[in-house]
């Protein structure tokens, strides 16, 4: 039976993320002061029969480990 | 000589690297992205664009193409490469080249000349780098063309001589780290940037920089 998964992938600590500085940036004109240290990401959603291999997968397809961290949520 | 310019679906410059190619000596033809077999030729370019939708990331999908198998065999073998944008992203991506590039730093696409410094010469530079200091007028086009690595492999690859060119002071257009705009790989074999040399080689753009690159990978 297929396992279903969540990957959350984002931008290394100290890395420039600037999507999340825009996203930072706008928030104060719509009345949303004080929002600190925004970080774009993304979420991949899939089903596997193989979940020993959602590792394996991840550092060679979905993350870059050079430059991204990614966390596994199993559903 | 034979070139072999790679095509994937979403390239949109192996036209022009096809021309450079041809400006620079010998034949030219396009290797489209299934192909497995590189036999015959002698240098390989890939071209930029934005390979399979620049799905998941930039050059992401495009390494694991069979012609991108053939690309690293051919590149273990010593045989010369060059990535140009999308072409350096998928290098990085498939490991032939150190790091990797991100989205501009002010998250705009930039399309304009900029002056390039080639950073090193030496004995196992290919020649198109072997210009230590030489300016060369090229365009650049992208949206995600921000060199980076970590500090230690900036140091490492600054040492070993594999910056291969950098912006201009001042002219940095995306935020690179160090102003690396191009690098090489350990051997000197594989070359990778981010400006558009296949864009310049001729007068009617304003600069014939470009070709030398191309010239220097025979």
């Amino acid at each position: 039976m297929a396992t279903k998964a969540r990957v959350l992938i984002r931008p290394k600590e100290g890395i420039l993320d600037p999507q999340g500085k825009a996203v930072e940036r706008a928030l104060p004109a719509l009345g949303f002061e004080g929002v600190e240290h925004v970080r774009v990401g993304r979420v991949v959603e899939l089903e596997t029969d193989r979940p020993d291999a959602l590792g394996e997968l991840c550092e060679k397809l979905l993350a870059n480990p050079l430059i991204e961290d990614y966390e596994i949520e199993k559903l | 000589m034979i070139w072999g310019v790679l095509q994937f679906p979403g390239s949109c410059d192996e036209r022009d690297a096809l021309h450079a190619c041809l400006l620079a000596g010998g034949e030219a033809r396009l290797v489209w992205h299934e192909e497995r077999d590189l036999g015959g030729l002698d240098a390989i370019v890939v071209p930029g664009g934005f390979s399979y939708g620049d799905y998941l990331r930039a050059g992401a999908i495009a390494r694991f193409s069979p012609a991108m198998e053939a690309v690293a065999e051919f590149a273990a073998a010593g045989g010369p490469v060059l990535g140009i944008c999308n072409g350096f992203q998928v290098l990085c991506e498939a490991g032939l080249l150190p790091g990797a590039l991100l989205r501009n730093e002010n998250l705009r696409f930039v399309c304009r000349q900029v002056e390039l410094i080639a950073a090193f010469g030496g004995p196992e530079t290919p020649k198109s780098c072997d210009r230590p200091g030489e300016s060369l007028s090229i365009p650049v086009k992208h949206g995600e063309g921000r060199y980076w690595a970590p500090e230690e492999m900036l140091d490492e690859i600054e040492a070993r001589g594999q910056v291969a060119f950098r912006y201009a002071p001042g002219q940095n257009p995306n935020g690179s780290a160090r102003d690396v705009a191009g690098v090489r790989n350990e051997a000197g074999n594989v070359l990778g940037l981010m400006p558009h040399p296949e864009h310049a080689v001729d007068e009617l753009t304003g600069s014939t920089d470009g070709l030398k690159i191309f010239e220097g990978m025979r």
